[in-house]
């Protein structure tokens, strides 16, 4: 067992410091109806995070999705403590970037938002450890087994 | 922060319009950036999604913001809340969260908002006109005023809607700007027969595929052969913004922006052309359908809300004949359009038939059906679509004729028609 570091740089929508392990989907998710505000539990059973916890990890998706409802959904999770530690997307997303700002302004909490390419996006996976830096640099540690399998 | 603003709105930053509006200008100056703003813009009216009960921090927010004196600036209008506020009690409604859903209603009173409660608030005397500039939230209203009338607005999410309301502001970006209004796909349809784009459940279909297909671009459609009423327009737009995040589309020579295909187009050639026939009609009308046997539990009507043409054609469809005891038959609808029921006899109507005339909310918002299990048979793409997930049952999408047959009868009864291939 080893562990190998992937080092990138990503612009920092809400910016902050933290280091969790990550959740990772290629999947936009909806914080409405995808998400349960009580137990931070992913809900949408057609999302490939369908069942995992989001508290405490660092959830890493392409972009949020969908209704009006969705930042304020976001809002009551950190209220709950069952929010992410951070988010790390590839594309810009008002309704996260909204729900984070909420956060922030409202409840003192502050989830850090970060955008990065794609390219940085594919070098995560659920499980790897990541540290993201107030300035939008992060690291990615990655254990590697010998016979991987999943 | 990276928004250019003017000397009011930096008053209204530095808190010299009370906390109230600091705060809503703070939030909406962090936001814009997000939309890509690099300034803002004055709207004219809100409309407010936030008052849908989610939580206790959504409820300390609004308390704050009144607590703190917060006034809207522009006429602002609410969309539906989470309880009907004068027959919660009749629909079973745990009294602590009925009390919550209420005091988050009064708050946004308290700030000077319309008690409209309605999710239709384009057929109340709320509506904006062609080109104004609006600040709305609500997926269904928002496609329906940027499409139908023509209005200007983004999806204003929580709570950014009433930091819009409380200021007067929105980001100067997205679907406020010409550039970004016009088509981004091209839907043509072809050999769609009359017979099928006349009957009531075709606009929501169309509209369910074309969300589906398009999720977050400008979609245009061409080739219809018939001319849809504001209510046919009306469940179109609440299934494109259910199936996607599409916020403006154009029917050619039908809505406002799009006289022709080159208007809708600026000019420009679409990006993507995708060919619409009937077979894939037919797959996007079965994909709202999840119960698989004939048993039916509850009958909805009302996403959007139920205009007053649309309820007196149910009360016309239901004349003489009464619902089967075990099935529970919702017609949701504003308290505006219930009071004027009220006065004309179309209440009384509908009561005797044994439907359930609610006011101010809807199924999805409010836990109105305590069931979590059985059959909800309703003509809304939105009912159907939320059914399985937030609603808890499985659904059947149908006309609203199919709907009437099968409380009376019982059991699912679908008239297949021009469906049928």
């Amino acid at each position: 067992m080893g562990s190998l570091t992937w080092r990138g740089q990503g612009r920092p929508v809400i910016s902050g410091s933290t280091a969790a392990t990550a959740l990772w989907a290629n999947e936009p998710l909806s914080f409405w109806g995808g998400v349960d505000p009580e137990t931070g539990l992913v809900i949408d059973q057609r999302h490939p995070l369908a069942g995992e916890r989001l508290a405490g990890k660092v959830l890493v998706i392409p972009t949020g999705r969908g209704s009006c409802s969705a930042s304020g959904v976001f809002l009551e999770s950190v209220r709950n403590r069952t929010a992410p530690a951070a988010v790390i997307v590839s594309q810009v997303d008002p309704i996260i970037g909204l729900g984070a700002v909420l956060a922030e302004e409202l409840l003192s909490v502050t989830v850090p938002v970060l955008l990065v390419t794609t390219e940085d996006f594919d070098h995560i996976s659920t499980g790897d450890h990541v540290s993201i830096n107030h300035d939008g640099s992060f690291e990615v540690s990655s254990v590697c087994f010998a016979s991987y399998t999943g | 922060m990276d928004i250019e603003l003017t000397s009011e709105e930096r008053e209204m930053l530095d808190g010299e319009h009370g906390e109230a509006t600091r705060l809503a200008m703070r939030i909406l100056t962090r936001v814009s950036p997000m939309y890509g703003a690099k300034s803002l813009l004055s709207v004219t009216m809100a409309h407010i999604d936030g008052c849908i009960y989610e939580g206790v921090a959504g409820l300390e927010f609004a308390e704050r913001l009144a607590g703190s004196g917060g006034a809207v600036r522009v006429p602002t209008s609410l969309n539906v809340i989470s309880l009907d506020r004068h027959r919660w009690q009749s629909h079973g409604l745990n009294p602590a969260y009925a009390d919550h859903a209420r005091r988050l209603g009064e708050a946004y009173l308290a700030m000077g908002a319309t008690p409209s409660f309605t999710c239709a608030p384009y057929q109340t005397s709320n509506a904006p006109i062609f080109g104004e500039q609006i600040a709305w939230s609500e997926s269904n209203a928002v496609a329906f005023a940027n499409s139908i009338i023509g209005a200007r607005t983004n999806r204003y999410g929580d709570y950014l809607d009433i930091s819009c309301a409380l200021t007067g502001r929105a980001p100067a970006a997205g679907l406020h700007l010409d550039e970004h209004r016009l088509g981004t796909h091209h839907l043509r349809l072809r050999n769609v027969p009359i017979a099928l784009q006349e009957r009531d459940d075709f606009y929501p279909v169309l509209g369910y595929l074309i969300g589906d297909l398009v999720t977050n671009g400008v979609p245009v459609v061409s080739g219809l052969d018939h001319r849809p009423t504001d209510d046919q327009l009306k469940a179109m737009a609440a299934a494109i913004a259910t199936s996607g995040a599409v916020a403006l589309f154009h029917l050619v020579g039908v809505t406002p922006e799009a006289a022709t295909i080159a208007t809708a187009f600026g000019g420009q050639k679409p990006a993507v052309t995708i060919e619409v026939d009937a077979g894939m009609l037919r797959q996007s009308r079965r994909m709202l359908t999840t119960a698989t046997d004939s048993n039916v539990d509850v009958v909805a009507f009302g996403s959007p809300h139920c205009s007053l043409e649309e309820c007196r054609t149910i009360a016309h469809l239901v004349e003489g004949y009464q619902a089967q005891a075990n099935v529970t038959v919702y017609i949701t609808t504003s308290q505006a359009v219930r009071s004027i029921m009220a006065r004309n006899g179309l209440l009384e109507r509908l009561e005797r038939f044994g439907a359930n005339v609610t006011a101010d909310t809807c199924i999805v918002v409010s836990p109105l059906i305590s069931r979590k299990s059985g059959v909800l048979m309703t003509n809304s793409a939105k009912y159907a679509h939320y059914g399985p997930g937030i609603i808890g049952m499985q659904s059947v999408f149908g006309t609203t004729s199919d709907c009437v047959r099968s409380a009376i009868e019982g059991r699912i009864t679908l008239e297949e028609g021009p469906w049928a291939a």
